[in-house]
């Protein structure tokens, strides 16, 4: 089935199982939790700001590998970018993995890999996940879930 | 062949024949249950109780018929210990609300399992948190038993109501009802049975567990959504208070004084799911035909099959090894989270469910976010089985 190659790139399992900015930091200005009850993936976000800038994001949790993959390509993908700018991508990130609108695939550069889940409805929580905690963070909201 | 009496079976998901191996969150109807349902809207189409017209007849009749089918089902003394719900939530929401409330106090207690579904969890930390009575929960062994003897640990007079199920809908395990029954008796307590994986899969004798309540649902027993049953000994329910009230639950309406119907009509407020009731009734008459016995003994060699089947799959752990089990193997695999496995194996339109079942605190117990679990039906074959085991090696060479 050519939508589950789609959605299981290589760079997906990759990053599924050994991710990226999966650590903790020791003085983060801020942090985020989120939860997705519906298959138990739990993930903490953590920045370190500096003005608009996002000079750090590591996070630590478990889940499925697209909500894995998704928050280390997220962190690879925003530390040295603006929270502006950040912002704009997540609009992008969660238009592109709806299937809604005309995302920019050039803008969000490596993270169009999760394009295929937009075939998948019942796994599009588990891609935004990172992407709400970091909103969440961002707000200084103390958790949230993507149920 | 049974798989012919289910028209949902003969489709394709992504290409491949279906295999439903998800019984255990909703069975597939058969041909004789859906048409019992069509029949209702298509030819008995009228409301019950109420007029002396001939549709309303024939429809009372079949809801009324529907009740004494369910009685026989259960083994209960009288139709009147009947009562229909929406689904056995509904049904434990009826005996908490109506039951447990007005006769819980501060310092008594309500004693449940740490295997239960959400729904015969919340419902009772609603009531003691209305009545100040509080929640006891006895733990579960590594292979996902409730033993008797730590049921009896916890049991002592504060306690005024044991509440588990019959079978765990995450686990399979199968609990030892009629002593479960016996203990709480032992020290003044009522019980109640979560019995909606357990009415599908074995045998269910209300009078020989010596059950004070005991509810299930249509839906798991190859009939329709929306419909289940409470059971309780009749002075029990003639005892609670109102569950809700409206039309079909009265004798006589004054602004001064309403007086109340006899039971069961007492605890069921308004037009009820009739053609779901009826529905219900054409899935025991299916249920019975194939003999309980006999679809039981037949799982269980299907879950030998398929226990030994999964524990040869390298990586894979089974959670739930309870010595009496029905057909429901829960497991995770070292290299996959369960959530990715249910998407590869739907892939191979293999179904199966993924996630936390609703039974969150017996994630926490084994230490899991989620488990997969394939769940078998009546219409499972050793090919389904063997359907699964081919998809999981699809998952081992993605992710292993």
């Amino acid at each position: 089935m050519n939508e589950l190659r789609e959605l299981y790139q290589e760079y997906v399992l990759d990053h599924g199982k050994n991710p990226r900015n999966f650590r903790a930091i020791e003085h983060p200005t801020h942090v985020g939790e989120g939860y997705n009850p519906l298959c138990g993936d739990r993930i903490t976000l953590q920045l370190v700001l500096d003005g608009d800038d996002i000079r750090d994001m590591a996070f630590q949790g478990a889940g499925c590998a697209i909500s894995t993959a998704s928050a280390s390509t997220m962190t690879e993908a925003l530390i040295g970018r603006s929270v502006t700018e950040a912002r704009a991508m997540l609009e992008e990130f969660l238009q592109m993995v709806k299937g809604e609108g005309e995302p920019d695939l050039d803008a969000l550069d490596k993270l169009a890999v999760f394009s295929g889940v937009s075939e998948f409805p019942m796994r599009v929580k588990c891609a935004t996940l990172a992407w709400h905690t970091l909103t969440a963070a961002l707000e200084g909201r103390e958790a949230v879930t993507t149920e | 062949m049974s798989r012919a009496d289910f028209p949902a079976l003969d489709q394709q998901v992504h290409g491949e024949p279906l295999v439903y191996l998800d019984s255990a969150a909703t069975a597939l109807k058969p041909q004789v249950v859906i048409d019992a349902v069509t029949n209702v809207y298509a030819r008995d189409c009228a409301n019950i109780h109420r007029a002396v017209h001939t549709l309303s007849q024939r429809a009372t009749k079949a809801f009324e018929v529907s009740r004494e089918k369910t009685r026989a089902f259960l083994n209960a003394g009288s139709t009147q210990e009947i009562v229909f719900t929406s689904g056995t939530t509904e049904a434990i929401n009826l005996v908490a609300q109506a039951w447990a409330r007005p006769n819980l106090r501060e310092g008594d207690r309500v004693l449940i399992s740490g295997l239960e579904h959400h729904s015969n969890i919340v419902p009772w930390q609603i009531v003691c948190r209305q009545t100040g009575a509080e929640l006891v929960v006895v733990p579960v062994t590594d292979d996902g038993e409730v033993p008797l003897e730590d049921i009896e640990a916890k049991l002592d007079e504060r306690v005024k109501l044991v509440a588990m199920n019959h079978v765990s809908n995450a686990l399979g395990t199968v609990q030892d009802a009629a002593g479960v029954a016996k203990l709480a008796h032992a020290v003044g307590a009522k019980v109640l049975f979560d019995g909606a994986q357990a009415a599908p899969h074995i045998p269910v004798d209300v009078a020989a567990i010596d059950a004070d309540f005991y509810a299930f649902s249509g839906h798991k027993l190859y009939g329709p959504t929306g419909v289940g049953v409470l059971y309780g000994k009749k002075a029990l329910l003639e005892a609670a208070e109102p569950y809700q009230g409206g039309g079909d639950m009265i004798r006589s309406v004054t602004f001064a004084k309403t007086t109340y119907a006899d039971l069961p009509a007492y605890l069921e407020a308004g037009t009820p799911n009739i053609a779901g009731v009826i529905g219900l009734g054409a899935a025991i008459d299916y249920v019975e035909a194939k003999g309980r016995a006999a679809l039981h003994e037949r799982e269980q060699e299907l879950l030998r099959y398929g226990t030994e089947a999964l524990a040869s799959i390298p990586g894979v752990r089974l959670i739930g090894t309870a010595k009496h089990k029905v057909g429901v193997l829960s497991f995770v695999m070292d290299c996959a989270h369960p959530h990715d496995i249910g998407t590869i194996v739907d892939a191979k339109g293999v179904a199966i469910r993924t996630g936390h079942h609703c039974a969150q605190p017996v994630m926490e117990r084994f230490q899991i976010p989620a488990t997969a679990r394939a769940s078998l039906g009546l219409y499972n074959t050793p090919e389904d089985l063997d359907a699964l085991v081919r998809a999981l090696g699809e998952v081992r060479r993605m992710f292993g």
